[in-house]
């Protein structure tokens, strides 16, 4: 294996582990606050419906960007209302919001477009073109350095550059802001947010909120970055990939780049290589997509150490009596 | 004393009443409570003690009343008003986030800015002042989980006094405590009020309102039946206008006439799923016609070897019950076989482990004892009807209130459940009874009744392992008594030659006598 072909494979590994990402975070914000979310696969998967059937009509990458947010929160905000105002059970919410996510892109795309649920295939403005940062073309030819410069770091959609932002940027607003600190609270004791004199319920939806907002980048990325346009069930998986990656980082930002990287180079293996020969024996390309799953459930145990959710994680607030 | 009797009482409440559905929780309620003075209220469990003062700081609203805040009237619909109002509360249930430094904890909804740094930097040096003057020292950088309960309470304490309160409720502050660091917060208290500061007690602990209140109140089903200086009543006084007759506040019990060993534990080790090791070695007997009382702050190893008695736990070492070593690790160490050898167990926490709260009251008692050839019909069919009327009656000689078997176990009251309980076991005629915590939670009422089965059946010639976390149910109940601590049994005692000093002392791990 050359140099060039680490870099490539590496290059690949970026692209794939954005949504992933991007959708991690998106649950942390949730999780934190103490609001499980399986529902990170609906949301991404409309977000990219709606994204790629606006970017196809309008021909703008950014209105369809809006319009997978728009989506996205629109789902949030519908399992914000099942848990937090009505107090319902968290996943049964989640996965409600799948199956309706499945159904009415596919639905909807066909009566839009009639394609068979996939919306038109995005030219021009409709995609996020590939940024070439200053300087990658002269430094092409510099061997190492300039190589991994211009090939693995530059040359990405823009919205590969919002996930990598997003990780400081939610490890800042974590740690060093007072809305950090009381959405880190509410998801271990609502009991001392409330006390304290703060909404439970207005600090949980605002959560809830960035959640969709992060997962409809995610979404729209998907559609209009990686892919040119909509095809059902486009996601496959990987909102259920995010959480294993969540719960991989121990619901922590850094962590979740490192987790997500980890699964988009299995991914990046998966989809270059078909079938890999490792001694003699062939492991097919359904243990590659197995294998962030498998990681999860036999590796987190046994090295990583227990990962402890939220303490209240998963349970409405409901005052005590 | 004149001059603050003139001015506007700190916190003044008007006919407050306040409904759960159906349960009247608050009658009319009125009160005034002076400033710079320690008010406690006293009532039994469900009295709507802690409804009325979570009214008071804006966790529940009232359906009417009015509350005036030195004489300002002051609508208090959320903690937020409470807190502007300088009111700070204290609840039982601590209200901290585990995995938080004391700093953050104390920050939490009282920030400056939206940035923590200057929050934290400025909360630590009023926290440094604030310690040193009210004798409330922590460690600003502790994370909750690793502190004491005293420690916790503290937080809570510097939490209110950071909000600038001025009226500070204490719900039910020394259930967690050693008796020295109960003694330690009422210093602390005593110490805030000289700073004017305004403190309403809520406890069901006679004691302390006798300590260090100057005025108290009585609460019964909802209603505020009395309010008195502290100075002009008494113990017993309290008690009979909180149960509504007269109560027997000691427990009346012959000297004990102890027989043979029922119970021989020799070296009994325990190791927690954790891995840590919670019972480090401890040698006990037990005898016939005897209550053994094990005292000790909760989390000592008490509840270990309570389970690892009860057959819900695995350790090493010896036990004999009658003589027989039981068996500790293998197929023979469920609860089931315990049961069949003579070991009934009343456990510490009766809605964890009692009961199922949502089963009904027969199926309850029937639980543990299913296998009863009066329970059953043939090999497939139980019969309900004879479990009905076995807990019928039951609840009868218990005195359970409602005597209705058909009812929700969690429909009754703690002291009510509590009997269906200690019947369910006490009937079986065991040879050896395991007693967790047997009055906690119970109305003093149902304590008196308890604590009169257990010496009854200690009279029939009965072994009686009791653990309780209430020096006072050990100090009276017990014929010897044994202390724990960090796993170890620190001393054994008689109850007529020490007091709650020196048990307190041996509790917090200090052994005078060895030293």
């Amino acid at each position: 294996m050359d140099f060039l072909t680490i870099i490539q494979i590496l290059d690949s590994t970026v692209r794939l582990a954005t949504p992933l990402l991007l959708a991690c975070l998106a649950g942390l914000f949730s999780e934190r606050s103490g609001v499980f979310d399986i529902g990170l696969e609906g949301k991404m998967l409309a977000a990219a419906f709606l994204s790629a059937a606006v970017a196809a009509v309008t021909g703008n990458a950014w209105l369809g960007l809006c319009a997978g947010i728009f989506a996205s929160v629109l789902m949030a905000l519908l399992h914000g209302l099942a848990s937090i105002t009505f107090r319902g059970d968290q996943l049964i919410s989640g996965v409600a919001i799948n199956f309706l996510a499945a159904g009415l892109t596919v639905v909807i795309g066909q009566s839009w477009f009639a394609l068979g649920g996939r919306t038109p295939s995005l030219i021009g403005g409709g995609r996020f073109p590939d940024i070439t940062l200053p300087f990658a073309d002269a430094l092409a030819e510099v061997p190492v350095i300039g190589q991994i410069y211009s090939e693995l770091i530059s040359g990405h959609s823009i919205l590969v550059y919002v996930a990598m932002a997003a990780v400081p940027l939610t490890w800042w607003v974590l740690y060093r802001t007072r809305f950090g600190l009381r959405l880190r609270a509410v998801g271990e004791n609502p009991g001392a947010v409330d006390t304290a004199g703060i909404s439970v319920v207005r600090l949980r939806y605002t959560a809830v909120i960035i959640c969709g907002v992060l997962c409809g980048i995610a979404g729209s990325y998907l559609s209009t970055g990686l892919a040119a346009g909509f095809v059902k069930d486009m996601t496959a998986g990987r909102g259920f990939i995010a959480l294993a990656a969540l719960i991989f980082a121990k619901w922590r930002p850094w962590q979740a780049l490192g987790a997500c990287l980890l699964f988009g180079l299995l991914e990046a293996i998966g989809n270059r290589y078909q079938n890999i020969d490792i001694l003699g024996a062939t492991l097919p390309v359904q243990f590659m997509q197995a294998l962030p799953y498998m990681l999860t459930v036999v590796i987190l145990p046994g090295f990583v150490g227990k990962a402890i959710p939220p303490r209240a994680g998963g349970e409405a607030y409901v005052k005590e009596r | 004393m004149g001059r603050q009797e003139t001015a506007a009482p700190a916190i003044e409440l008007r006919g407050i009443s306040k409904a759960f559905g159906p349960v009247q929780a608050n009658k009319d309620i009125s009160i005034k409570v002076a400033k710079g003075t320690i008010h406690g209220i006293i009532g039994e469990n469900g009295a709507g003690k802690s409804t009325l003062m979570s009214i008071l700081y804006g966790f529940y609203k009232a359906d009417s009343g009015e509350i005036l805040i030195n004489g300002i009237p002051t609508a208090i619909p959320d903690s937020q008003a409470a807190i502007s109002a300088g009111i700070g509360m204290v609840f039982q249930h601590f209200k901290l986030v585990e995995n938080f430094t004391v700093l953050e904890n104390i920050v939490l909804g009282a920030e400056d800015g939206s940035l923590l740094k200057p929050s934290l930097a400025k909360a630590r040096k009023l926290l440094k002042q604030l310690s040193e003057e009210y004798e409330l020292r922590v460690d600003p950088d502790a994370r909750i989980e690793n502190l004491s309960v005293g420690h916790q309470q503290r937080v809570e304490i510097l939490k209110a006094l950071y909000r600038k309160a001025d009226i500070l409720i204490l719900d039910e502050p020394t259930g967690v405590l050693t008796p020295d660091e109960a003694d330690h917060l009422f210093r602390i208290l005593k110490g805030l009020k000289d700073e004017g500061k305004t403190i309403i007690l809520i406890t069901h602990k006679l004691r302390e309102i006798m300590e260090v209140t100057d005025t108290v109140s009585v609460m019964r089903r909802g209603e505020m039946t009395a309010t008195v200086k502290t100075s002009e009543t008494s113990p017993e006084d309290l008690a009979e206008r909180m149960v509504g007759r007269k109560v027997l506040l000691r427990v009346d019990k012959k000297p004990a006439n102890p027989g043979r060993n029922v119970l021989e534990i020799k070296n009994l080790r325990v190791v927690d799923d954790k891995g840590v090791e919670r019972v480090k070695g401890i040698d006990l007997t037990v005898r016939a016609g005897e209550i053994v009382g094990i005292a000790g702050v909760a989390g000592n190893g008490q509840s270990e070897l309570l389970e690892v008695l009860g057959g819900y736990a695995k350790a090493t070492g010896s036990v004999k019950l009658n003589g027989v070593e039981l068996d500790l690790t293998g197929k023979h160490s469920d609860g089931k076989s315990r049961r069949e050898k003579g070991i009934a167990h009343v456990p510490e926490d009766r809605h964890s482990e009692g009961l199922i709260l949502d089963f009904q009251a027969w199926e309850n008692v029937a639980f543990g004892y299913q296998d009863d050839p009066r329970y059953n019909r043939n090999a497939i069919l139980m019969d309900n009807a004879a479990i009905l009327k076995d807990t019928q009656e039951k609840m009868e000689r218990f005195d359970v209130r409602p005597p209705n078997p058909r009812l929700a176990a969690k429909s009754f009251s703690g002291g009510n459940q509590q009997k269906i309980v200690l019947a369910r076991e006490i009937e079986r005629n065991p040879d050896l009874l395991l007693v967790g915590q047997p009055t906690r939670g119970v109305d003093i009422g149902a304590i008196e009744f308890i604590h009169q089965q257990i010496v009854a059946l200690r009279d029939q010639g009965k072994a009686i392992l009791l653990v309780s976390v209430e020096l006072e149910e050990i100090l009276g109940l017990a014929d010897r008594i044994a202390v724990m601590f960090d796993g170890h049994i620190m001393g054994e005692r008689l109850p007529h030659q020490t007091n709650e000093k020196e048990l307190g002392l041996l509790m917090a791990g200090v052994n005078e006598g060895a030293a």
